[in-house]
């Protein structure tokens, strides 16, 4: 496998994402070994002025066409296939959050390649590239051997520091047309949140539930957790799709990235797509009855118990450490 | 209107994974298996979009072991019909499932014409892409996923669709009909039904069985091994009693100036 190493560019309103800069930290190894270049495609309507974000990149691949205005998988797959086509990179790399679903599917189908999802590493092996993927929720992971190229790559959030990616400069630019019909699925308009409720994403103490909070009424243990420590109850999806918890308190992927001093996970099993919303979180507390669950590894302090039993405790002791004080 | 669900099983993951003495998949003698989560959630908003428009809903899905009760909750759910492909062999690949999945929507009698094609939007095992785009690509359809909203307009041919984007923003788009949704939750929590009803279901309910046709070679991944995650790093796990452990957490958090 020989050719440059691409990573998709992901930007979204105006601002290229932190997970682009650990892509392009992770494209920067992979060019290494493969010993080519590595390429940040910047696919956009007017969005040329991010490419000086990019200088982590040997050079920047920028096609701009309206359809591509708002992420659309459609656009941007045919983008990418018609670049690679003619460009024949090793690996086209594209982050996987909720901005870029998809894309690498239709790009692997319109290739005929099978695209490699959920990928946490990458490696040359014998001259052909492995990938790591967590899979089944990141209780298990996957080593995946590709022989074809390109690789068409989806990569999980967090796999490198930002800013081993970030660098700002005046990376090579080469402008190329693409050509592209209006995507069938039309953007409309942003529905902005909610505004009233609080914004997690601010708040200093956080206790999240997740669905080993079993039922709604056991919420009741976490709001009394989170009143003795003057923090907020938030959760994880599946409490959220449950309607037990406003969507304004759901935590990852789809919901707020949190930087609470103290993040207590309660029922929680620590899925990537959890995950992604608290690494910007200082002390972690795990809660929950599976010793193996996921969140153990990104938790400091881990208390293998159900959360319905141990909250109380704990509020109990927070209570009397505060009297005591 | 017709709505076509199209359903997966996946195994459940709050029971123990073990990896097949291959090294290379998992152990299934022990594996429970139940519907994928995105997938109850399609199913109800198809339920749902039947309630607000009429119509029928079919339920389809590759054989796979506790698939037919998960068919006969869907059909005591409010399914009309549930269609069950047979036979077909995929493994830990989504892409080649999508691609009988489609042949089967193609050729079985009165799954075309379908207004709406939905599936859950990401599967936990979908290593080799997603299910709703390679649906919308083998069927010349357009696709769109992480949707949380539908509202079908059919006298003008299309659904306005919402989905979601990161930070609780949601985004609206407007597709044309037919169309493929990978949907991530429904406009309402999937409705409970009582096990009797499933019960009934299954003396009156029928699974259709379709054998899968040959599919077009699908490219397919090399796993070369599978494994447990090795950590790179572990909590300091607390010991004891839940009163035990509370106190101790007290000390460890005071210690960090937390409390």
């Amino acid at each position: 496998m020989e050719g440059d190493t691409w990573v998709l560019v992901e930007h979204w309103r105006g601002r290229v994402t932190e997970t682009t800069f650990e892509t392009l930290a992770l494209g920067r190894e992979l060019a290494d070994s493969l010993g080519g270049r590595l390429v940040a495609v910047l696919l956009g309507h007017q969005c040329a002025s991010l490419a000086a974000q990019l200088a982590a990149a040997d050079g920047v691949l920028c096609g701009e066409h309206d359809a591509l205005a708002e992420p659309s998988p459609e656009s941007y797959a045919e983008a990418l296939h018609q670049l690679s086509s003619a460009r024949s990179p090793a690996a086209v790399l594209i982050p996987l959050t909720n901005v870029t679903l998809g894309i690498g599917t239709l790009l692997g189908a319109r290739l005929g390649l099978p695209a490699v999802n959920f990928c946490k590493d990458l490696r040359v092996s014998g001259g052909n590239l492995e990938a790591t993927c967590t899979i089944y929720g990141g209780k298990m992971e996957a080593v995946v051997a590709i022989r074809r190229q390109p690789a068409v790559l989806g990569i999980w959030p967090g796999v490198r520091p930002v800013d081993k990616g970030r660098l700002t400069g005046a990376p090579p630019v080469e402008n190329v047309p693409v050509t592209l019909p209006q995507p069938q699925a039309r953007f409309r308009r942003y529905l902005e949140p909610e505004a009233g409720d609080i914004d997690i994403s601010q708040v200093e103490c956080l206790v999240a539930v997740g669905r080993g909070i079993q039922d709604k009424q056991n919420l009741a243990v976490a709001e009394e957790l989170a009143a003795s420590l003057g923090g907020a109850v938030c959760g994880s999806r599946p409490v959220i799709d449950q309607g037990w918890l406003p969507l304004s308190r759901q935590v990852g992927k789809s919901g707020a990235n949190v930087k609470a001093r103290l993040y207590i996970a309660a029922g929680i099993s620590g899925a990537p797509e959890h995950v992604e919303g608290i690494r910007q979180a200082g002390t972690i507390v795990a809660v929950n009855t599976d010793p193996h669950a996921p969140i153990f590894s990104f938790a400091h302090y881990g208390i293998v118990a159900d959360a319905i039993e141990f909250l109380p405790a704990f509020t109990e002791a927070v209570r009397k450490r505060k009297q005591g004080a | 209107m017709h709505f076509l669900v199209v359903f997966r099983m996946v195994p459940d993951v709050v029971e123990e994974l073990e990896v097949a003495p291959g090294g290379k998949s998992l152990e299934t003698e022990y594996l429970r298996m139940i519907a994928s989560e995105s997938d109850d959630h399609a199913l109800e908003e198809a339920l749902l979009l039947k309630e607000r428009h009429g119509g029928s809903v079919t339920v389809v899905a590759a054989d796979a072991p506790e698939l037919d009760d998960a068919l006969f909750s869907a059909l005591a759910k409010g399914a009309d019909r549930v269609v069950k492909i047979t036979g077909a062999e995929f493994g830990l690949s989504t892409s080649r499932m999508a691609g009988i999945v489609a042949a089967t929507i193609r050729h079985t009698p009165g799954l075309l014409p379908a207004d709406l094609i939905l599936t859950g939007t990401q599967a936990i095992d979908d290593l080799d892409g997603l299910i709703a785009p390679l649906l919308g690509f083998h069927l010349g359809l357009p696709s769109l996923g992480i949707v949380t909203s539908v509202e079908c307009q059919p006298a003008c041919g299309a659904a306005v669709v919402t989905r979601e984007f990161p930070d609780g923003v949601r985004g609206q788009f407007e597709i044309p009909l037919p169309a493929v949704l990978g949907v991530q939750a429904a406009e309402k929590p999937p409705r409970y039904v009582p096990v009797a009803k499933v019960r009934a279901a299954m003396k009156s309910g029928r699974i259709e069985e379709v054998p899968a046709p040959e599919p077009a070679v699908a490219p397919s991944l090399e796993i070369v091994r599978m494994s447990k995650p090795v950590p790179l790093s572990h909590a300091e796990m607390l010991e004891g009693d839940p009163e035990m452990a509370a106190a101790e957490l007290c000390k460890m958090l005071a210690g960090r100036g937390l409390l």
